[in-house]
């Protein structure tokens, strides 16, 4: 029970224990942890990065969709316009164009009521002429009395 | 057999010396040159126990998750290293590897405590066939075990002082400290106790405890061995059995916590061999 050449020997013995304790079981496990500490630190802030990354996309991504959204309202109601302005064209148009077949039509009846007033006095003319002679039995000489046949004509 | 030679002779250790050195008139060993041989190899088992264990979970070490057995030693690495980084101030690698080592080398030669105290020495008188043969199965029941780390942690706190202090700042602490310049021989003779106080808390403490329990164990198994004879066995082998039970879950928190302040006292030890002085 008292101290002895034993104290030695346990000094020796807790010594190269200690040596031996780093060696194969402080130093290689401690190394392990720690990596292993590193290794998930780094995971942990790589999750907390791309969970940033990916909120961000989502950011973007719904600005883009919000752009397109209201690109697509804009073609929308260009393309309303257009239409409308297309429609209103040819509503124009047609009208113009149908105006015109009206007019033309009309100019025409009037030529041929004209044509057909002209050919009617020109033939009352004969008429008359004809009539005349026959009421005074003279010949009458075209060309001498072509002022007077005129002024027929116009009387008519 | 009688109850003070049970007890005494569950005391003595397996001594070993020189014929020179044995007393006459009681056939044991006297004198500095003898070794405890099962203090010594006990120790020793253990020390190999620890590296064989280690040595054998360092081929099969799992990097990404630790399961079973490799998950608890690192539970036991990381609560050293929480205690070291706790209380030690600076960096020292050999610091957290110390600790480690005082910590389970202490705590499995406690544990040998836990053992029943005549299996082992019943054993060896069987094995060697001498009816005498001593074994005292806890290296911490031995002053020499104790005494032999507490010195080696004292070593290590002088070292740590002069190395960071250096000679003067060492011999300051001894000159101005505690009370300052104008007390000086008070103040030598007050650090060196305050100095020499540490090994020997740090190995009387662990010793006392250990041996008070071991002699704890002797005697609830001595109740018994001695009083159970004929019908009084029936009180006093269950009793034996109940003190024994209860003083055995009552000393699984002893060699733990005896284990742990001895480590942690050699941490604060040498971590205020680590810290300068302030000037007085």
């Amino acid at each position: 029970m008292s101290i002895n050449a034993t104290l030695l020997i346990q000094i020796i013995a807790f010594v190269l224990l200690i040596w031996f304790v780093n060696k194969v079981l402080w130093g290689p496990i401690s190394k392990l942890m720690e990596e292993r500490q590193k290794r998930i630190a780094d995971g942990l802030s790589a999750a907390e990065k791309g969970k940033r990354e990916l909120e961000l996309a989502e950011k973007r991504a719904k600005e883009v969709l919000k752009e397109a959204k209201e690109q697509a309202q804009n073609i929308i109601g260009q393309a309303e316009k257009r239409a409308n302005e297309i429609v209103d064209d040819a509503k124009t148009k047609a009208q113009e164009e149908a105006d015109r077949v009206r007019a033309g039509a009309q100019a025409e009846l009037a030529q041929e009521v004209a044509a057909a007033r002209e050919q009617l006095r020109g033939d009352v003319a004969k008429l008359a002429v004809a009539g005349a002679g026959q009421i005074l039995a003279v010949e009458i000489d075209a060309a001498k009395h072509q002022d007077i046949l005129d002024r027929l004509v116009k009387q008519i | 057999m009688g109850t003070v030679e049970y007890i005494q002779h569950h005391l003595q250790n397996n001594a070993v010396c020189s014929a020179d050195n044995i007393n006459p008139a009681t056939g044991l060993c006297e004198g500095f040159w003898t070794f405890h041989m099962d203090t010594i190899l006990i120790s020793i088992a253990l020390g190999a126990l620890i590296i064989l264990v280690a040595a054998r979970l360092g081929k099969r070490l799992e990097a990404g998750a630790p399961s079973g057995f490799q998950n608890a030693v690192e539970g036991v690495l990381d609560f050293v290293g929480q205690q070291v980084r706790d209380t030690f101030p600076g960096k020292n690698p050999l610091i957290a590897p110390l600790a480690l080592t005082i910590f389970v080398w202490v705590w499995l030669m406690n544990f040998m405590d836990l053992i029943p105290v005549d299996l082992l020495p019943l054993l060896a008188q069987m094995v060697t066939g001498d009816p005498h043969f001593h074994l005292k199965v806890v290296p911490t029941t031995d002053l020499n075990t104790t005494m032999a780390m507490a010195l080696s942690v004292f070593a290590l706190i002088i070292f740590y002082n002069i190395k960071v202090k250096g000679l003067w700042g060492f011999t300051k602490m001894f000159l101005f400290h505690p009370f300052g310049k104008f007390f000086i021989p008070f103040n030598i003779v007050m650090t060196l106790i305050e100095e020499v106080s540490k090994p020997l808390s740090l190995g009387l403490r662990l010793f006392g405890n250990m041996f008070a329990g071991e002699l704890v164990f002797l005697l609830i198994a001595l109740i018994g061995g001695t009083l159970a004879v004929g019908i009084g066995a029936l009180f006093w082998a269950p009793l034996q059995a109940l003190l024994g039970l209860g003083w055995l879950i009552f000393h699984i928190l002893v060699i733990t916590l005896q284990a742990f302040i001895f480590m942690v006292l050699t941490i604060v030890y040498l971590g205020m061999a680590h810290t300068e002085m302030d000037d007085h």
